[in-house]
């Protein structure tokens, strides 16, 4: 391996996974992107929580997204604030809305025109450094 | 309980680089500053309520701070709620003047992220770092994104906005940028964060600042005449995680300015100059339309054509903002507040009764109001 990209390996910034996040990133390594509902009032979410933040219940239930989106917002990078990301510039970052209703950050890929909000996605499981993450192309 | 309380003093560090000062060191001057302006001695002072700096937060700081200013005070310490909390703490004193829990009360913030560090405004959003998501820039770039697709605000607006901060700063001898504006220089300015560019983004400053405040009675008492009543204030506050609001383009600006106006007795058309937090410039877009200068969605064309630089129909941030004075403490939009209904701000704005002031903290997600009126 070229010493130059073992150092960016080095350096990406991978989650820090814990109890309540496992679930969440062992099912992308398996190429499915799940989120979290109540099984008490079947409110859905994203990022994982131990407790449901409408109704406060305990233990939500794990569920597979269908992986249909839209695009809420994007931005573009032109600064890096990471060293990761020195050699990507300009690199975008999406809010994403899932059809079931959670919300993450993400990326967009393979988009052959402009972006627009509200522009209907599919997710694309895709590994960087190692790391299975959930980005989305236009659909 | 409107006009029962006022701002009795105020005072301030130089803004910038000043290297080798703590944060202890930058609100005791700002502290002896506004003491000094009020014209009372410091064991008048009963309640010291403090911000803790943003760049190195510390347990206690409150009792760190009055202990250096060798101050035992009935009521004092520390409110986080990032850059809402300045104007929070004036509410709070005021409500435990009224209530008499204490009678004369220092507020001050001091940080140091130009010489100190600036690593709270670069930090990753916990696990999303692995995408790319970083920094203070981006989270309000995100806002401005889907707020320009979703009603045609252009790149131009927000620039209009730099121009007449900047225009304002220029004329501020005490301003940490004093180098004017022009729409051109702006759009020639580099992207940080699509869409916003270099001068989209506010500066990166040392500095502090502080406010006496009394009960409008005590005030009259001591015989003093430029004593600015507080008419107004409110809160609101809405989801930390930008990811999670529901509308990117909608703020908690809306209901801490409705609070605020309401308690003050006035609607937007009432006021007559505004002091607004310019972290960035879509920051001053979307409180103006929260505050109902503009309708929602029309806040481009309403910074647009001058409309905002002392001599148009709502003069904003006259003595230079966020994007120009000083990029800390924040505070500094409350003090030049007190200068335009003193009148002796150095761009005073002729016959202005009214000003209206905004705080708020992390990504539009936390906000204060203030509303100020004319010595009685």
């Amino acid at each position: 391996m070229d010493p130059t990209e073992d150092m960016i390996e080095a350096a990406f910034p991978a989650p820090q996974v814990n109890e309540l996040t496992a679930p969440y990133w062992k099912a992308l390594e398996e190429g499915r992107l799940s989120f979290q509902r109540c099984a008490a009032c079947a409110h859905a979410w994203l990022p994982a929580r131990s407790e449901c933040p409408r109704c406060l219940a305990t233990e939500p239930r794990w569920e597979t997204a269908s992986g249909r989106a839209r695009l809420v917002s994007w931005v573009v990078y032109h600064h890096a604030y990471h060293d990761y990301y020195a050699t990507r510039l300009p690199y975008n970052v999406a809010v994403v809305e899932l059809d079931e209703g959670p919300r993450l950050v993400s990326n967009i890929v393979d988009a052959r025109s402009d972006l627009w909000i509200d522009m209907p996605l599919d997710v694309v499981i895709q590994r960087e450094a190692g790391t299975a993450l959930a980005r989305f192309r236009p659909a | 309980m409107r006009g029962n309380v006022v701002i009795a003093g105020i005072g301030q560090t130089a803004y910038g680089k000043l290297p080798g000062r703590g944060t202890v060191s930058l609100n005791i001057e700002a502290c002896r500053n506004a003491l000094a302006d009020a014209g009372i001695e410091k064991n008048a002072v009963d309640a010291l309520l403090v911000k803790p700096p943003t760049s190195n937060p510390q347990f206690m700081y409150g009792q760190t701070l009055a202990e250096a200013m060798g101050l035992q005070p009935r009521v004092g310490g520390a409110w986080d709620q990032g850059g809402a909390a300045n104007i929070s703490l004036i509410a709070f004193a005021a409500m435990a003047i009224e209530h008499g829990q204490c009678d004369v009360v220092l507020v001050c913030y001091a940080d140091n992220p130009r010489t100190g560090s600036r690593h709270a405004y670069e930090k990753a959003w916990g696990d999303d770092a692995a995408y790319g998501w970083f920094g203070v820039p981006a989270g309000y770039a995100m806002l401005a994104r889907r707020h320009m697709e979703e009603f045609g605000t252009t790149s131009d607006q927000l620039g209009e906005i730099a121009v007449a901060i900047r225009k304002h700063g220029a004329a501020n001898p005490n301003a940490q940028l004093r180098k004017p504006l022009t729409l051109d220089q702006y759009r020639d300015s580099p992207w940080v964060v699509d869409p916003l560019r270099r001068d989209d983004c506010c500066l990166v400053s040392d500095g502090a600042a502080a406010v006496v405040l009394m009960s409008a009675r005590r005030a009259k008492s001591l015989g003093m005449d430029k004593a600015v009543p507080i008419l107004g204030f409110g809160q609101g506050q809405s989801s930390s995680d930008v990811a999670q609001r529901p509308d990117l383009t909608k703020t908690c600006a809306e209901v801490s300015g409705a609070t605020a106006l309401q308690m003050a007795g006035l609607r937007p058309q009432d006021i007559d100059i505004a002091q607004i937090y310019d972290c960035f410039t879509i920051t001053v877009l979307m409180t103006l339309e929260a505050y109902g200068f503009a309708k929602h969605g029309q806040g481009g064309p309403f910074c647009a054509g001058g409309r905002l630089a002392i001599g148009g129909e709502l003069p904003v941030n006259t003595s230079g903002g966020l994007l120009s004075e000083t990029g800390m403490p924040g505070l500094q939009l409350v003090l030049e507040g007190v200068r335009q209904m003193r009148g002796d701000a150095t761009s005073q704005v002729k016959a202005a009764r009214t000003c209206v002031v905004s705080n708020q903290g992390g990504i539009m997600h936390t906000h204060s109001t203030l509303v100020l009126g004319n010595p009685a």
